[in-house]
């Protein structure tokens, strides 16, 4: 868990670790030769083995309430706390797994890799750069505007790198490449099909309605995607294209933004979503 | 409804943050009214408790959920919460955290993370569920549970900055969760050797059937014991802390920085006071001994990393990494003092902390930068701000009458009582850190007035600051308000730390801990 490099890994590490405890949990539970600790019909105090109901049957609420059994009738039954609070345990490690690999998939969104070393490269690179943009320029108007420089220049590192890093990455780790695809595809397209599509409302404006149909279909085909996405996202901007087909440049970039503001959305939320619905 | 008062600290922030995430979905206004007006009907509730507890024979109140009766021995079926004075005044605290940065969050919520905020304040509000729950249930596993929500939100709360803030939240994930593990499995072997998860439970059966020396126990204290310095980011496993809540959007940082720590640092006392027991604690295992000069390695090498720091925030976060030094100090050199001074000590750490990150978030608000050198003249541009913040510095220097003054001359007192001297050494140290970094920075907030003033009487020079960057141009008033308020309490608290000390000796009187030197 603190050896490997690769942050999926890493959770892997941690679910072992918690599903150890949880076992271990359970095995404080066990009992040889027992039962599951619901009444056996002959301790039942409501059911038709009952013996001692029927001399208070006057006190009503009494009788239906719990009755406490003798030590000698308990011995049968395995003791049941230990898998409730496994139960909530449980519970706990799925939700904090979920929210982890939420983090995951923002992590390969915002720095385009999981892998520990090139991470912190990548943030101290970052940072640096922030930092000679902010010594360099002293007025607190230039301080304002380091931010969003330094913001535009992460988006075109991760839009670059979608192309490449998505075809390299494609050995290693299924598991992590299903989830980066997944979440790497929406990022990926809008963009191209803007850059394809913009030019064409300049040059001709009443045409550019039927032409700009084309363009990002066949822009899409040469990207080297894996199959499945490739044709939803295709028969997604063909079905798009369609619909509106008046204004091809806010066509392509609405999808954009509710995609992003989507991803962004879900590591705050607490439930787990591993995946997105694009799988 | 008063005698269910500790239920009601619960009931109002849990449903306060279901109605953020349903109603704000159609108007994102009332999320802040939500969480302003849960948080105040919950501190009342909490305040209603305590003169409950006050009043009570035992100073203790307990509410068990779900009509099960604590007759049974070991203590406990059901789960208990259970408010001892200890436990409200800690819940006090994070409950009147909770209230002044959620009036504090309205402008740096709508800003920082547009259009999220009903799942912003649905998560505020259940991390303040979480940490108020940790300070009053009385069930071991109860508190698992509470501390993975109280982690849980914290994580999401943090993961909403930048992209940096999420890589920040994936280390305090892995950190945290092993942490918790660990008491979890601490947990465990408490359970198989006591039988109960009640704490008053299982130390009536460490007492009863003299479990002292067991195998099973030390190491369950030991898991525990890791667990929670985990938690709180004692020294060697602070490093998730910094850049947690550096990057954090500020409320964030604002509400997690005074609060997570120190509630952890209760758990330790909790754990150390009620669940193991004082001669448990430090007879049968070697912490007394250890621990100390790992307090004396922590405070030293965090207030060194503080003196590194070229940014407030950071700066901040390596000073609260020497804070939970001194805490953590405090408990284990065993003694009486030591634990007054522990425990006020989280109370005024609180305090002061939430002063200075208020101050932080409106600096950073307004001079657009938290780097020191984007901070001259700033004292002449937000005079208020600036006198809050510093406020809380010279709390946290400890100079009288701030809160930081008292709860740091408990501890001292506590390290002379038991001829700790390496401890009391090592706080006048960071003490003198702490001096050279505050007035580092007020010579840089102030002197650059004394010369842009000169300059004025010399015609303008070029000393690099202009007539508009030293004008006076305070921080919108929602968030100076809870600035001011925060730097009053700072003070309040000050001038009457008889009361809140009086009631902490009445709840160290039950326990047996040594007035004198420890051994």
């Amino acid at each position: 868990m603190i050896a490997k490099n690769n942050l999926i890994k890493k959770l892997i590490g941690m679910s072992i670790f918690q599903t150890a405890i949880i076992l271990f949990y359970v095995s404080i539970g066990v009992k040889e030769g027992a039962s599951i600790p619901i009444y056996l019909p002959e301790h039942d105090p409501h059911g038709s083995h009952s013996t001692h109901v029927e001399g208070n049957e006057s006190t009503e609420g009494a009788s239906h309430g719990p009755v406490v059994l003798e030590a000698s009738l308990v011995k049968r039954y395995s003791n049941p706390l230990p898998h409730v609070l496994m139960l909530t345990a449980i519970v706990v490690g799925v939700a904090t797994l979920g929210l982890a690999l939420a983090l995951c998939q923002r992590i390969y969104q915002g720095y385009g890799t999981i892998e520990e070393d090139e991470l912190l490269a990548k943030i101290e690179q970052q940072e640096n750069r922030a930092q000679t943009s902010g010594n360099s320029t002293k007025s607190n108007e230039e301080v304002v505007k380091k931010p969003t420089t330094a913001k535009a220049k992460t988006t075109k590192t991760k839009s670059k790198s979608t192309g490449t890093t998505v075809q390299k990455k494609t050995a290693p780790k299924a598991k992590a490449k299903s989830i980066s695809t997944a979440s790497k595809s929406p990022t990926v397209k809008p963009t191209k099909a803007k850059s394809k599509s913009k030019p064409k409302p300049t040059s001709r404006k009443p045409a550019s309605s039927s032409k700009a149909k084309p363009a990002p279909k066949a822009k899409s085909t040469i990207q080297s995607k894996p199959a499945t996405t490739k044709a939803k996202t295709k028969s997604a901007t063909r079905k798009t294209t369609g619909s509106s087909k008046a204004k091809p440049v806010s066509k392509a970039k609405s999808p954009r933004k509710p995609k992003t503001s989507s991803a962004a959305k879900k590591p705050a939320s607490a439930k787990p979503k591993p995946r997105t619905p694009k799988k | 409804m008063m005698e269910n008062s500790i239920a009601w600290i619960f009931i109002f922030p849990l449903f306060g943050s279901v109605a953020c995430a349903i109603l704000g979905m159609k108007n994102r206004k009332i999320c802040y009214l939500i969480a302003v007006l849960s948080l105040a009907g919950s501190l009342w509730a909490g305040i209603e408790t305590l003169i409950q507890v006050i009043n009570s024979e035992v100073h203790t109140v307990s509410y068990v959920f779900g009509g099960w009766t604590l007759d049974s021995y070991p203590r406990g079926v059901g789960i208990e919460f259970h408010a001892d004075i200890l436990g409200i005044l800690i819940t006090l605290v994070v409950l009147g955290v909770g209230l002044i940065v959620s009036l504090y969050s309205k402008l740096p919520v709508q800003d920082e993370t547009p259009g999220k905020e009903p799942l912003f304040y649905s998560l505020f509000l259940l991390q303040i569920t979480g940490l108020a729950g940790i300070c009053l249930t009385g069930d071991a596993f109860n508190l698992y549970v509470l501390i993975e929500v109280a982690a849980l939100t914290g994580y999401g709360l943090i993961a909403m900055g930048s992209n940096r803030a999420a890589a920040a939240t994936f280390n305090y994930v892995m950190l945290g969760t092993i942490g918790a593990s660990l008491y979890l499995l601490g947990v465990g072997y408490i359970y198989i050797k006591t039988g109960t998860l009640n704490m008053v439970g299982i130390h009536d059966v460490i007492e009863a059937n003299g479990l002292a020396d067991s195998a099973t126990m030390q190491v369950a204290f030991v898991l525990v014991g890791m667990g929670i310095l985990m938690k709180m980011a004692f020294f060697p496993f602070h490093a998730w802390l910094p850049n947690a809540y550096c990057n954090a959007p500020t409320t964030t940082s604002c509400l997690l920085a005074p609060l997570v720590t120190k509630v952890m640092i209760y758990v330790m006392i909790r754990m150390v006071l009620s669940v193991f027991g004082v001669d448990f604690s430090f007879e049968s295992t070697l912490w007394s001994e250890v621990l100390p000069w790992l307090v004396v390695v922590a405070i030293i090498c965090a207030a060194l990393m503080a003196l590194a720091q070229r940014e407030i925030k950071r700066m901040l976060c390596y000073l609260i990494v020497a804070e939970v030094g001194y805490m953590v100090g405090g408990v284990w050199i065993y003694n009486y003092y030591g634990f007054i001074g522990s425990i006020f000590h989280v109370i005024s750490d609180a305090c002061m902390t939430l002063c200075l990150f208020l101050g932080t978030g409106l600096i950073l608000r307004k001079a657009k930068t938290t780097q020191f050198d984007g901070l001259r003249g700033l004292f002449g541009k937000m005079p208020l701000t600036m006198t809050g913040f510093f406020i809380g510095g010279f709390s946290i220097i400890g100079l009288p009458p701030t809160c930081g003054f008292f709860s740091k001359w408990y501890l001292i007192t506590g390290g002379m009582v038991s001829e700790r001297w390496e401890y009391m050494i090592v706080l006048m140290f960071s003490t003198m850190v702490m001096v050279v970094l505050f007035f580092r920075l007020i010579e840089r907030i102030h002197l650059a007035v004394a010369e842009s003033g000169e300059n004025l009487g010399h015609g303008h020079g070029d000393l690099g600051l202009t007539e508009e960057q030293t004008r006076f141009d305070e921080g919108p008033l929602s968030m100076l308000i809870p600035l001011l308020i925060s730097a009053t309490i700072v003070i309040v608290v000050g001038i009457y730390n008889q009361e809140i000390v009086s009631l902490i000796e009445i709840f160290l009187s039950e326990f047996n801990l040594p007035k004198g030197t420890g051994h």
